[in-house]
């Protein structure tokens, strides 16, 4: 009987039978298609938009370097004097939303760790800007809590080595008005409602600070988002930028505002 | 489905695959630029900020 059956020529499908099967082949074609699509987000998300923001961040860099104008980046080879006082620290006007006050210099993450600081945290900043100055927070150099947020993955990976840090290490935060030498003093994983970390005094609500602190926030785990990781650091000393960079940066500043 | 696009296309064989080339190009310039970033809206992967509660 089975053979009989398989010797039998097949009929012609009927019409109800080439619609279903044409229906099942363009599931089928959209299946495969959104699968390639969302491996293609994947791809864009990881690797495109750091392309896309470190573009749009040296150009920031750039303007901002062309904004301090004037005053030609000091020879690298003759760094200034290090250990003088220059007083109580100059603090700058906030700027407006997406204004950019600054350039952070990292040097544990790297020579070329040059990211602007721009004021504002919200998406448009942070996705293509840099590092983002939560705007109710203390400007740098101002008695309280200089707070900024960078991704750690994506759009540029600002502080994607954030983990990196140790006790010690100095976070060098350069505005139009000089440079503020940070020193970093430890990390701490929060849950992303935390709004004590930004405190003046981070984690210490209504406490008035007497101090001049510096807090990163950025994503925990790497690639994740469930917990933030915090960086807190203490401002150790200031230079009015006449004084020109402190010597650990000169190269640095030299290459970022030499690019102008 | 692409089958029947690329036998409905008009012109020769090499004018066909040029065609779709460009469409597939097309296609993947405009999710770069719209499809994906209006994704990553409700992604929150990346989100790095503290007190995002309140702020999607």
């Amino acid at each position: 009987m089975v053979l009989q059956e398989k010797a039998r020529p097949a009929a012609p499908p009927t019409a109800g039978v080439v619609i279903l099967r044409g229906a099942v082949q363009v599931a089928g074609e959209l299946l495969i298609t959104a699968g390639l699509v969302l491996l293609l987000f994947v791809a864009w998300q990881l690797w495109w938009t750091n392309v896309e923001s470190d573009a749009k961040q040296s150009e920031v860099i750039k303007e901002f370097a062309q904004d301090l104008g004037a005053a030609p980046a000091p020879a690298p080879t003759a760094p200034p004097a290090e250990g003088g006082d220059f007083g109580e620290p100059v603090v700058g006007a906030a700027p407006g939303h997406a204004g950019t006050i600054g350039i952070m210099y990292i040097p544990r993450f790297g020579p070329n760790y040059t990211r602007p600081i721009v004021q504002g945290t919200s998406q448009d900043v942070l996705d293509t800007l840099g590092l983002g100055h939560y705007d109710s927070t203390a400007m740098p150099g101002a008695i309280g809590n200089f707070a900024v947020a960078g991704h750690r993955q994506t759009h540029g990976a600002v502080l994607d080595n954030i983990h990196t840090l140790v006790p010690g290490d100095k976070i060098y935060v350069q505005t139009k008005d000089g440079y503020y030498t940070y020193v970093f003093r430890n990390n701490q994983i929060v849950m992303p409602s935390r709004t004590d970390v930004l405190a003046p005094v981070p984690t210490l609500q209504g406490v008035a600070p007497t101090e001049r602190f510096l807090t990163m926030t950025s994503c925990n785990p790497r690639f994740g988002a469930e917990e933030r990781i915090i960086a807190y650091a203490l401002m150790d000393s200031w230079r009015p930028g006449s004084a020109g960079p402190p010597a650990e940066i000169a190269a640095q500043v030299a290459a970022a505002i030499g690019k102008g | 489905m692409y089958g029947w696009i690329f036998r409905h296309l008009p012109g020769p064989l090499w004018l066909r695959i040029v065609t779709s080339v460009v469409l597939v190009a097309a296609a993947l310039v405009l999710m770069v630029q719209f499809l994906f970033p209006w994704m990553s809206e409700y992604t929150q992967f990346t989100d790095s900020t503290i007190g995002a509660a309140s702020q999607p």
